[in-house]
């Protein structure tokens, strides 16, 4: 009787494990989005539990280095806003130009601000999970950036949550172009190492591409997700791959992806 | 089968896949401790099979809704391994702090390949490389380090929550003894 029990368990989970496997369309992503709602509680608690200790923190901030930092941001605001001038003014030109040759002018980036809630538990993927969703406008595929470059593309969107896919997964690929004087071209594809996120692969590069280490690499804009001259990082060495058919190098990412708090999303 | 020590397990399970989510070892080990093979030894030792059986489903579903892993593939894992550890339990000494670590280095070791090995069947292609062995390790001895910790939280936690069981002694007092040759 009690072996026959066993084996009737052992039966069920995997008949429900074929069922969940092989579940039709869009359900296994609507099922998993419901699954993943059950933790906003926990999500709340824990970023209340963050704002909590950031209060703290800035309470227990001296005044004078309070002061201190003010000045600094004070100085660098003016600095920015003297380049944003400058920025701008090229900008017009630009538009004028493009404008005389008839060029079509490309859109300013709309850009969004996303905190990183959760990072991917299994070791072998790479992605994070941040805190806006369908009702802010997000929808698969958008660009996701900080500051230093690229980070990677946006895969999964429920209401409130998206699921961030970063640069090294191999389902983030992105067309990139190095600035040296040949722009040779290549693709993104897959992390370099699995302890070191920061390294990815840049692969099929011409086979006569000319690469030095240090040279910067930029999204190049083919392949219709990424936007063109977005920073993804520099060279740190290359190879000749498939009996020198290609060339392939490592790319150090200009972005650090294992301590990403929070994220920009780019609308097209 | 004590209801209550399910529900445990399974809040258990909850809070230990958001943990992993929320603030993981990756950054400073390479590697993020899986807690719920530990888990499924403490349930496999302590509960019954459907108590493993809906720790493999929940904490399989939870943890798959929170990755990006394919919906359903850590589920067969677990349950796997619960279920060979409830087969043998008989035989192993589950109050021994060593077993306790070796079942969960075991269970932490073979929970990883087989998560693996199910995705490459079905045709995923994750991110593994030298690297991963090293994860492999610190998965296997996080895991075998982590058990003996979730055996003496949930004896901590039963024992702050609910009564002990009444010993009773052989000792009557009303018991004759008769004395003579039968």
């Amino acid at each position: 009787m009690f072996k026959k029990k066993q084996y009737v368990v052992l039966g069920a989970v995997l008949v429900l494990t074929l069922i969940v496997l092989n579940l039709p369309g869009g359900l296994p992503a609507r099922l998993k989005q419901a699954l993943g709602g059950l933790y906003l509680p926990l999500f709340g608690a824990a970023s209340a539990t963050g704002q909590l200790g950031k209060n703290a923190a800035a309470n227990l901030t001296p005044r004078n280095e309070l002061v201190r930092q003010n000045e600094v941001f004070r100085r660098e605001n003016a600095e920015l806003r003297l380049r944003l001038l400058q920025a701008e003014a090229a900008t017009r030109e630009n538009a004028r130009l493009h404008q005389l040759l008839g060029w079509q002018t490309r859109a300013p980036w709309k850009l969004k601000l996303a905190n990183v809630v959760l990072r991917e538990p299994a070791n072998w993927w790479r992605t994070v999970q941040i805190d806006l969703g369908r009702r802010d406008g997000l929808r698969e595929n958008l660009p996701v950036l900080t500051p230093d470059g690229l980070v990677g593309r946006i895969g999964a969107v429920s209401l409130t949550r998206a699921q961030v896919i970063l640069l090294g997964d191999p389902a983030c690929r992105a067309a990139a172009l190095v600035q040296n004087p040949a722009r040779d071209q290549g693709i993104i594809n897959a992390g370099a190492a699995v302890l070191d996120p920061s390294l990815v692969n840049l692969g099929f590069l011409s086979r006569n591409a000319i690469l030095a280490p240090g040279q910067n690499v930029v999204t190049s804009g083919q392949g219709g997700i990424f936007p063109a001259g977005i920073p993804l990082g520099t060279i740190v060495d290359f190879r000749a791959v498939e009996f020198g058919l290609y060339t392939e190098a490592r790319v150090k990412l200009a972005a650090n992806l294992s301590a990403l708090e929070e994220v920009w999303v780019l609308f097209p | 089968m004590n209801p209550i020590n399910t529900i445990l397990i399974l809040l258990a399970a909850f809070v230990a896949v958001f943990l992993q989510a929320a603030c993981g070892t990756r950054g400073s080990l390479g590697a993020q401790i899986d807690l719920l093979p530990a888990l499924v030894v403490y349930a496999s030792l302590t509960g019954g099979l459907t108590t493993v059986a809906l720790l493999a489903v929940g904490g399989g579903l939870a943890f798959d809704a929170l990755s990006a892993n394919p919906l359903g593939i850590s589920m067969l894992p677990l349950f796997g391994i619960g279920f060979l550890i409830h087969r043998q339990r008989e035989f192993i000494l589950r109050d021994q702090l060593f077993a306790q670590f070796i079942l969960g280095l075991a269970a932490s070791a073979a929970a990883p390949l087989l998560t693996l090995l199910l995705l490459f069947t079905g045709g995923h292609a994750p991110f593994v490389g030298w690297g991963t062995l090293w994860q492999w390790l610190v998965m296997s001895l996080g895991g075998g380090l982590v058990t003996p910790v979730m055996f003496r939280l949930f004896a901590f936690i039963r024992g702050a929550f609910f009564y002990r069981p009444l010993t009773e002694t052989s000792f009557r007092p009303d018991r004759q003894i008769r004395r003579g040759r039968f």
